[in-house]
């Protein structure tokens, strides 16, 4: 038997090229292609009076510039909804040029094609637009409050209100003994990949065909999306994702206005056209996510047991919403964790307003949730005074309640139903590595010092590998390489090894001999895409159920060759034996031979299967009525259900008594994703959500000003943290095996981000001995709540919470 | 973000350099190391018609030590000067400061010089050049003048540097004898420009008592500002100073700016607080020498 690959460190095969500058990127493509940039709107809220482009008509170099009123037909309409949903109430999306509103800073209202990106930027700066400004709404509380709208049309800025409930909350709480309520913020903050948005389209005139290469996180849903506004049919339309410099969801979201305008401009020029998107229109023109306000309400007994949860949720769309209500119904449903709620009842409003558009950013509305329930957690404890880790085991669904109902319909539009995990297990796990039991005396020894350390736990669930489906294509070239296809995309997660480790042990072939495609619509058209922790899950468990038939086939047809029972035969090496007789036995690439009969020998190999060779068994026909030529397995996984992940951070800070600084001295890490296919991506895959969620906590916000205009749209002001500002993450496993899919799996791509706010949010709080309740922090903001607190405004711990619980207590 | 059209000017020599820059006028900008210039001219916050590039100009990367100080030529590296040992050795505020410039890679590029012409009050070698008392020395055409650091600094980003003029070096004099610097300061991250810096400079007589204690700020003042502090520890020796009331002296003193990474109130809070720090380390590393 060779060495099973599933679950070895494996060092990632990618990355050599991709460290050493051998990436091929959107705009590594396309070099002679003409250039496009956009004029884009400068105000938050304004009406087009009027275009002047006679500015930039002068302009050495210039192509073409283009405005809605050249569009027709379903260009000229609004952007698709792509994810529809019942709760939604006035689902607005942007047009591909802006029509006759703006919404939000970058919105996208001329577009200019050039000979390269310094002459569109030129005559971009000559054109002229004249707005009729109008009152921006910026923020969640103006939103709620709509004095003033964003859209058209409407009364207020609801753009989806959604209450599920699950038993009686409202009387659970009013019932119980003791009862707190907790107002909880979270600001905007956004993806940020290395490599902006980008698409590069090629039209074949001759062949009515047009070539897309895009940088986005679904192929297949540009393919669809590009073909429906180009008046296309699907089968015109080719998707080719290149390597991608970082998704982390923002480039889930299609089709983006620059995404249909640059394939509709090349057709229309008859030459190729790229846009690849600067770091400033990422910033502005892209996505954000986050931004909430959570109303707490809860219910609980003496030992801390949840009675009755009731939350409130405002959040903040942005200004259109095109991508549904994913974030905030995920917020919703992710924020019960491991626990039995009691009763609960959760209600949202999704809100517009005139900043960037608002679409999942990795952890997609779970930071908020677990920020609300785990910040929930710490208040009950603080309010019994009882041990933090204490409260959340009371409230654990525990292994054998498994599979566990929590009664609401998750963001896949199927039952919350959890399908494996051991919380409790996960939580003496952590305790011990992070040294839970005995921190109060380091506490108490540095404080004695003068020093300021705390300590915070946080725990979550997440759900992962929603369907619908993927595929997966495994072919045996008659070289014995083996090809292998899905149509998800990668984004540096390291799938071409990871799903090369799965098909080597389904196949019994070297790592060597297996190359991986994803995001190509011609080797696979039928996808979904990467998102939500899916791409092992899905794709991991397609490319299993392609490579078991394609075994199959291989040893129907090599028993037939060697005589033997399909029974008795192995594959080991890429070579196909009899079980215990390894010398009886023939070259996987020699079955591929075998498996397409040919007419024509143009090399040795193809000898062997030409109709003059071999004994021919006249009684059939070449190719059996129900079997097909060549070497190849395709197979589709679609599952039940999501399948939920989950872990627990615990972190140690020290935060300076006189500066405010807030350093992070341990950030410890329980991960349990199922089983592992590979150990190495999974740390790193924590490593990079644990360096997003220290991000979230502690750097990154989105500051728009009231008038709408994000005041730190550089890398200079948007403090995503350098190496410098990222722990060392200690990581111990779990795992617990997925019943729902062939391997096992769950996701892990989200996983490290989730809990980041509310673990470091603990820890501050635990060192400063009040509340915390809005995150990000920063030592400005933590010097200014000492104040406070020290003036007394703000309560100690505990207690600090207690508002209207007091009466019970 | 990419730039706007410009004429670009390569010299060789210095004669050259002055001769384009008194050509192209008001219209013309020095390009050095580029690091704050190339970001403004992308991002289309500038659109200068020349760029004169003084990186081929022979003769000016120079890092020279005498007993005055060190002299820096317009195109050593904030790189070169920190890496020079001899540098640090007689005006340690340098080294001190430069580990907190930005970061290697940026240093390797972007010129000390550069960076005082630049005039940024959130640059430490501002700081550093204010508080040890400087000075540049200009050249155009017309001839050179050397500008004292509490002439050159006018405004943020703002110098009495005249159009057609080329900085071609700096003087970063060597403190006084008996003399320890410190230069402290708080960013949010590694390497970024601090929300509040200061440099400090403690002299002490032969029998350890402080005679003079100067420091300077960054980040909270429109110009590199220099406060003399000397009353709050005076006679006193750095183990029984109180140096949080020479910090506490400053307060009043200073009235910084809000920004999105710090609010005025903390700035002015973090300049005591750093105040005490780098009088504290200054003083000892004082003693040390
Ligand atoms: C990410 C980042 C972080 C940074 N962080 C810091 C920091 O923390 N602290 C800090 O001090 N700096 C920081 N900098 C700025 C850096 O130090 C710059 O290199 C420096 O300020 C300017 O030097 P330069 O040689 O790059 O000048 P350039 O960018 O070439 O020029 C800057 C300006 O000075 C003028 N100029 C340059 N040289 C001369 C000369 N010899 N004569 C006349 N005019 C001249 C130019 O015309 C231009 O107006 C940072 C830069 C970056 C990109």
């Amino acid at each position: 038997m060779a060495t099973r690959m599933f679950g070895m460190p494996v060092q990632r095969t990618e990355d050599e090229r991709l460290i050493t500058g051998k990436g091929g990127y959107l705009d590594d493509l396309g070099a002679g292609a003409y250039a496009a940039a956009f004029v884009r709107s400068p105000h938050a809220h304004a009406r087009v009076r009027d275009i002047d482009v006679t500015g930039a008509l002068d302009v050495e170099g210039l192509v073409a510039v283009y405005t809605h009123e050249d569009l027709s037909g379903p260009m000229a309409e609004p952007l698709p909804l792509l994810i529809p949903h019942p709760a939604i109430l006035d689902g607005r999306t942007p047009y591909a040029l802006a029509k006759e509103y703006v919404h939000y800073v970058g919105e996208p209202v001329v577009m200019v094609v050039a000979r390269d990106r310094y002459v569109a930027e030129d005559a971009v700066g000559r054109i002229a637009v004249d707005y009729e400004t109008l009152d921006p709404v910026v923020g969640i509380e103006a939103a709620a409050r709509a004095e003033r709208v964003v859209h058209a049309g409407m009364s207020d800025n609801v753009a989806a209100h959604l209450v599920q409930e699950v038993g009686d909350a409202r009387a659970a709480i009013a019932a119980a003994p003791n009862r707190i309520e907790l107002d909880l913020d979270i600001e905007r903050s956004a993806c940020t990949p290395m490599e902006g948005r980008g698409v590069y389209a090629r039209w074949d005139g001759r062949d009515a065909m047009l070539r897309l290469y895009s940088s986005t996180q679904t192929a297949s849903g540009v393919r669809a999306a590009v073909a429906a506004k180009l008046g296309l049919q699907l089968g015109q339309v080719e998707v080719v994702v290149p390597d991608v410099g970082g998704g982390f969801g923002v480039k889930i979201v299609h089709p983006w206005p620059e995404e249909l305008m640059v394939p509709w401009a090349a057709r229309a020029l008859g030459h190729e056209v790229k846009w690849a998107e600067d770091r400033r229109e990422h910033f502005t023109a892209a996505a954000h996510e986050r931004a909430q306000r959570q109303h707490v309400t809860v219910g609980f007994d003496d030992e801390g047991r949840l009675l009755g949860l009731d939350v409130d949720i405002l959040h903040d769309n942005g200004a259109y919403l095109p991508y549904g209500i994913i974030v905030p119904i995920v917020t919703s449903t992710q924020l019960l964790g491991p626990y039995k709620p009691g009763a609960y009842r959760v209600e949202f409003r999704s809100l517009y307003t005139t900043t960037a558009i608002v679409t999942p950013y990795r952890g997609a509305g779970r930071p908020q949730g677990v920020f609300a329930m785990e910040r929930t957690m710490d208040a009950i404890a603080a309010h019994l005074g009882m041990d933090r880790a204490d409260v959340r085991a009371a409230n654990f669904i525990q292994p054998e309640e498994m599979p566990y109902d929590q009664g609401l319909l998750f963001q896949d539009g199927r039952p919350l139903i959890y399908d494996s995990g051991d919380y409790p297990a996960s939580l003496e796990k952590i305790k011990k590595l992070v040294g839970w039991d005995d921190f109060t005396a380091y506490r108490d020894a540095a404080r004695a010092e003068g020093r300021k350390v705390g300590i915070g736990l946080a725990c979550y669930v997440e759900g992962t590998g929603p369907g619908p489906y993927e595929g997966g294509h495994v072919q045996v070239e008659t070289s014995g390489k083996v090809r292998v296809a899905t149509g998800l995309t990668t984004q540096g997660q390291g799938h071409q090894t990871a799903l090369a480790q799965i098909v080597a042990d389904e196949l019994g072939v070297p790592m060597s001999d297996i190359s991986v495609t994803t995001g190509d619509t011609r080797r696979m058209p039928y996808s979904v895409g990467t998102f939500a922790s899916r791409g092992a899950v899905m794709s991991g468990s397609a490319v299993a159920l392609a490579a078991r038939r394609l075994k199959e086939k291989a040893l129907r047809i090599a028993a037939d060759a060697l005589e033997a029972d399909a029974e008795d035969l192995e594959i080991v090496d890429g070579r196909v034996q009899v079980r215990g007789t390894p010398s009886a036995g023939i070259e996987l690439g020699t079955v591929a031979v075998l498996s397409n009969p040919l007419r024509y020998a143009f090399d040795e190999a193809s000898k062997a299967a030409t109709q003059f060779t071999g004994a021919a068994d006249y009684t059939r026909p070449p190719v059996a009525a129900d079997d097909e030529p060549g070497l190849e397995g395709t197979d589709f996984y679609s599952p039940l259900r999501s399948t939920f992940a989950s872990g627990m951070h615990a972190v140690v800070v020290e935060t300076d008594p006189e500066t405010a600084e807030i350093r992070i001295l341990r950030y410890c890490v329980v991960h349990d994703c199922g089983k592992l296919v590979n150990p190495l991506i999974v740390e790193g895959q924590v490593h990079g959500g644990v360096a997003q969620g220290v991000a979230g906590a502690l750097y990154e916000r989105m500051e728009y000003d009231s008038g709408g205009q994000l005041l730190n749209a550089s890398f200079m002001d948007f403090l995503m943290p350098y190496a410098s500002e990222v722990p060392k993450v200690e990581i111990d496993h779990l795992e617990t095996p997925s019943p729902l899919n062939p391997l096992g799996i769950k996701g892990a791509g989200e996983a490290g981000v989730i809990p980041g706010a509310a673990v470091i949010a603990a820890a501050v709080e635990d060192a400063e001995g009040f509340a915390i309740t809005r995150m990000p922090v920063s030592p400005s903001e933590l010097f200014h709540l000492r104040r406070r607190f020290d003036k007394g405004g703000i309560a100690p711990l505990p207690g600090a919470y207690s508002r209207t619980g007091e009466a019970n207590a | 973000m990419k730039p706007p059209p410009f004429a670009y000017h390569a010299p060789t020599t210095l004669a050259e350099a002055l001769d384009a820059l008194a050509d192209v006028g008001t219209d013309g900008k020095v390009l050095a190391g580029g690091q704050s210039l190339i970001p403004l001219l992308n991002m289309r916050l500038a659109a200068p018609g020349h760029l004169v590039d003084v990186n081929g100009v022979a003769g000016l990367d120079h890092v020279s030590v005498d007993a005055s100080g060190v002299r820096v030529g317009a195109l050593a590296r904030h790189a070169d000067v920190e890496a020079d040992d001899d540098a640090a050795a007689a005006v340690p505020l340098l080294r001190q400061g430069l580990r907190l410039v930005a970061h290697p890679v940026i240093r390797n590029r972007g010129t000390t010089v550069g960076s005082l012409a630049h005039a940024d009050p959130s640059a430490e070698m501002t700081a550093a050049l204010a508080l040890l008392g400087g000075s540049v020395t200009a050249a155009s055409t017309a001839g050179r003048r050397t500008i004292s650091a509490a002439d050159f600094f006018v405004g943020p980003l703002e110098s009495s540097l005249r159009t057609g003029e080329l900085l071609v070096d700096a003087h970063f004099p060597r403190p006084p004898a008996g003399s320890g610097t410190a230069f402290t300061e708080l960013a949010r991250r590694h390497g970024d420009y601090a929300m509040c810096g200061v440099a400090a400079l403690v002299t002490l007589d032969d029998d350890l008592r402080v005679t003079a204690a100067r420091a300077a700020y960054l980040s909270v003042a429109p110009v590199p500002l220099v406060l003399d502090l000397t009353e709050a520890v005076a006679g006193r020796t750095p183990d029984t100073a109180d140096f949080d009331a020479a910090g506490r002296l400053v307060r009043g003193r200073l009235d910084p700016e809000g920004d999105i990474h710090a609010t005025a109130e903390y700035r002015a809070h973090l300049a005591e607080v750093l105040t005490a720090r780098a009088l504290r380390e200054a003083a000892g590393n004082a003693v040390r020498r």
